[in-house]
C-alpha cells in the first residue's frame, strides 16, 4: 500500500490521482467538442462586463 | 535576495495587468479575444483562483496535524471542484448567464427566480461574510512572511494588506486572466519542486510514507482519536468529526457554491473551453492540494528524524517558542561577565541567542511538525520550507504564495465590491440611471471597507482561537459550509429543477443561512465559545454536546434548506412557461 498504514489513506491517495487522470482524459477525449457560434446574447453580456470591470 | 524577488514579480503582475486592461478596453474582447484564449490560460486562471494560502498553508499545516486523510480533500477539490463543477454546473451556468445577462451570482439566482429580495441577500450575505476567507489567505500569507523574516506577525500582515492594498488600487480587481494564469504558473512550479524536495528528503515515495506510518501519536492527539499520520482517525472521534465533517465535507462541496467561482465560466467563448479546462484543471489541484497535504503531513518525518533539530528558544526550563536564531552572540573572554549571572556554566565559545531580547541558550531536538512550528498549525509549512528545503526554495515558494493569495483575494475584492454595489445597492434605489455613478463609488469604498475588515480579522482571528487551532482551515470551512448552506439548493434548483419556485428558495436561503449561523453561535464548540453569544444567554458554552458540538454547520443546513426548498415549493406559485423557457433556452435537446 505504497507504505501508507490504512487502506482508506491509501484510497484516498489513489482517488486524487484517478480523479485527476479522469479529469485528463476526458478533457483531451472533448478536446474539441461543444464549440459554439457567438451569440448576441454572449456578445450584449460582454459588453456590460467591460463596463463593470470599469467600475471597480 | 528574496526582496527582489518579491519586487520582480509585482512589476511582471502589474504589466501583464496593465496589458491585458489595455487589450480589454473599448474592443469589448474580454470574451471575444477569448477565441484565442488558450485552454490553459483558462484553467490556471480558475485554479488561481480556487487554490490560494488558504489551501497550502492553512489545510498544508492541517494535514500536519490530522495526516494524509487530507488527501480526501484534494479528490473532492478534484473531482467535485473541477470536474463536477466544470461538467455539471459550468456549462449551464454560462448558458443561462448569457440568457438571463447575470454578471454576479447573487444575480444569476435573483434572475433566475425573478426575486430582487434573493439577489439582495445573497449579495450582502457574500458582503459579510466573505471578508472572514479574505482574512484567512491574508493570514497564510503574513505567516509565511512572518516566518521567513523572523518579524512580527503583525508586521506581517500590514506589510502584505499594504501589498494586497496597491495591488487593488493598481487595477488588480480587473478580470484579466493572463495575469491569474501567470500566478497559476507560478504555483504549478512551486508545487511540483515542494513535492520533489519533500519525498526526496524524506527518502522517497513509500520509504516516506512507511516512516511517517511509524510515527505514534501523542497522548492528546490519540485520546482524541488520532490514529496515525496515515491512518484515518477513529470513526466518530472529535478528530474523525473535525476532519470529515468540517474540513473535508465543508470545504469539499461548498467549493461547488462559491460566488467567485461560478461568475469564471461565463468568461469563457465556449462549452469546448470549459472541456479542455477540465484536463488542466483536474491535474493543477492535484500538484496543488495534493501537494500541500503530502508534504505537510510528511514534514513530521523531517522534523523527527533531522539531525540538526529545530532551535527552541528555551527560557527558564520551558519552551517558549522555535528560534529563528539570528541574534547569535558568541561568547567571548569580553562578554562572559554579562551573561555568567544568568547562565552560570558559561564559557568561551558557547552561543547565546537574545530573541526577544531574552539571552537564552540554543536548544535542538527533533519534534513532530506542530511541535516545531511551536503549536501554530499554520507555521507548520513555512517552518518546514524554512529548515528542510534549499535557500533559493524558500524565494520560489515566497512568491508561490504571493501568487496564490494575490489571484484568489482579487476575485474575492471583486465579488465583494459587486455584491455591495450591484447585487444590492443598485436594487435598492429606485432611479438606476442617477444611481450608476454613485454606484461606482459604492463599489470602490465597498471593497476599501472589505480590505479593513480582513486586515481586522487577521490580526483577531490568531488572538481568538487557542494555539493548535488550524484557524485557516476553520475559517475557509465555515465560509465554504454557510455558502452550501445558503446558495447550493438554490443553485442547483436554477440550473436543473423547473419546478422550484421563487418562494420555495426564498424559504430554502433563509433556513440554510439561519440554521448554519445558529449553529456557528450556539452548537459548534471552538467558535461558539470564541463568540460568548450563547455563555451570556444561556449561561454554557453550547446548546449541545460531543459530537454534535464537532459538526460543521453544513451538515445540518445544507439538507434542511434543500428539504425546505422542495417542500415551499409543492405548495407555491410555478414560475411562468414563459420565463422558464428563457430561462432554459439551448439547455435541453
Amino acid at each position: 500500500m505504497l507504505g501508507l498504514g490504512d487502506v482508506w489513506v491509501f484510497m484516498a491517495y489513489l482517488l486524487c490521482i484517478a480523479s485527476a487522470i479522469l479529469c485528463a482524459v476526458y478533457g483531451f477525449v472533448k478536446w474539441n467538442d461543444d464549440e459554439e457560434p457567438y451569440t448576441d446574447e454572449a456578445k450584449r453580456w460582454v459588453e456590460e462586463e467591460v463596463e463593470i470591470e470599469k467600475s471597480i | 535576495m528574496t526582496v527582489f524577488w518579491v519586487f520582480v514579480y509585482l512589476i511582471i503582475v502589474a504589466y501583464l495587468g496593465y496589458l491585458g486592461y489595455r487589450h480589454t478596453k473599448g474592443a469589448s474582447d474580454y470574451l471575444v479575444g477569448g477565441r484565442k484564449i488558450h485552454p490553459f490560460v483558462m484553467a490556471l486562471s480558475y485554479g488561481a483562483t480556487f487554490i490560494s494560502t488558504s489551501a497550502i498553508v492553512g489545510f498544508g499545516g492541517a494535514a500536519g496535524v490530522f495526516g494524509m486523510g487530507l488527501l480526501y480533500l484534494t479528490f473532492l477539490n478534484i473531482f467535485v471542484g473541477i470536474f463536477l463543477a466544470f461538467v455539471i454546473f459550468g456549462k449551464r451556468t454560462r448558458r443561462m448567464g448569457y440568457e438571463l445577462d447575470a454578471h454576479t451570482f447573487p444575480e444569476l439566482l435573483g434572475r433566475r427566480f425573478q426575486s430582487s429580495f434573493i439577489q439582495k441577500f445573497a449579495g450582502i450575505i457574500i458582503f459579510l461574510f466573505m471578508p472572514l476567507y479574505a482574512a484567512v489567505v491574508i493570514i497564510g500569507a503574513a505567516k509565511y512572511i512572518e516566518q521567513q523574516f523572523a518579524i512580527e506577525y503583525v508586521t506581517a500582515l500590514l506589510f502584505f494588506t499594504l501589498i494586497v492594498a496597491v495591488y487593488v488600487i493598481m487595477g488588480g480587481l480587473k478580470a484579466v486572466m493572463y495575469t491569474d494564469a501567470f500566478q497559476g504558473s507560478l504555483m504549478a512550479i512551486g508545487m511540483t519542486v515542494l513535492i520533489i524536495l519533500t519525498y526526496y528528503d524524506v527518502g522517497g515515495i513509500i520509504k516516506g510514507h512507511s516512516e511517517l506510518t511509524k510515527l505514534i501519536p501523542p497522548p492528546p492527539l490519540a485520546a482524541k482519536g488520532h490514529m496515525g499520520w496515515t491512518s484515518m482517525p477513529a470513526l466518530g472521534s472529535d478528530i474523525w468529526w473535525t476532519l470529515v465533517s468540517t474540513i473535508i465535507m465543508g470545504v469539499g462541496i461548498g467549493v461547488l457554491a462559491q460566488p467567485q467561482l461560478v461568475v469564471r465560466f461565463m468568461t469563457v467563448k465556449s462549452n469546448r473551453e470549459l472541456n479542455r479546462a477540465v484536463a488542466i484543471g483536474g491535474i493543477f489541484i492535484l500538484l496543488m492540494t495534493g501537494v500541500a497535504f503530502t508534504s505537510g503531513a510528511l514534514s513530521n518525518v523531517w522534523f523527527t528524524k533531522n539531525e540538526k533539530g529545530i532551535h527552541f528558544c528555551e527560557i527558564s526550563g520551558a519552551i517558549v517558542e522555535v528560534c529563528p536564531g539570528k541574534k547569535i552572540v558568541k561568547i567571548d573572554e569580553k562578554n562572559i561577565e554579562k551573561f555568567k549571572a544568568q547562565f552560570k556554566d558559561i564559557k568561551p565559545g558557547d552561543e547565546i541567542d537574545l530573541h526577544k531580547d531574552q539571552p537564552h541558550k540554543i536548544t535542538a531536538k527533533g519534534s513532530l511538525s506542530i511541535v516545531a512550528a511551536g503549536g501554530v498549525v499554520e507555521n507548520i509549512i513555512p517552518q518546514f520550507v524554512k529548515q528542510a528545503m534549499p535557500q533559493w526554495f524558500s524565494v520560489l515558494f515566497m512568491l508561490t504564495l504571493l501568487a496564490a493569495a494575490m489571484s484568489t483575494l482579487s476575485s474575492q475584492f471583486h465579488a465583494m465590491g459587486t455584491a455591495i454595489g450591484r447585487d444590492f445597492y443598485m436594487q435598492i434605489v429606485e432611479d438606476k440611471k442617477s444611481a450608476e455613478e454613485r454606484g461606482v463609488l459604492i463599489n470602490k469604498i465597498g471593497i476599501g471597507v472589505t480590505i479593513i475588515i480582513s486586515l481586522i480579522l487577521g490580526y483577531f482571528l490568531p488572538l481568538i482561537y487557542a494555539k493548535g487551532e488550524a484557524i485557516i482551515a476553520r475559517g475557509t470551512s465555515i465560509f465554504f459550509g454557510l455558502c452550501a448552506g445558503t446558495f447550493l439548493p438554490a443553485y442547483i434548483s436554477a440550473l436543473y429543477l423547473k419546478r422550484i419556485t421563487k418562494a420555495g428558495v426564498i424559504a430554502g436561503m433563509l433556513s440554510g443561512f439561519t440554521i448554519a449561523f445558529f449553529w456557528l453561535v450556539f452548537v459548534l464548540e471552538k467558535e461558539a465559545m470564541a463568540i460568548g453569544l450563547c455563555q451570556v444567554l444561556f449561561g454554557k458554552p453550547t446548546l449541545l454536546s460531543s459530537p454534535w458540538t464537532m459538526v460543521d454547520p453544513m451538515f445540518i443546513s445544507f439538507p434542511t434548506s434543500l428539504v425546505v426548498t422542495l417542500v415551499v415549493s409543492l405548495f407555491t406559485k410555478k414560475l411562468s412557461e414563459e420565463h422558464l423557457a428563457h430561462c432554459f433556452k439551448g439547455l435541453e435537446k
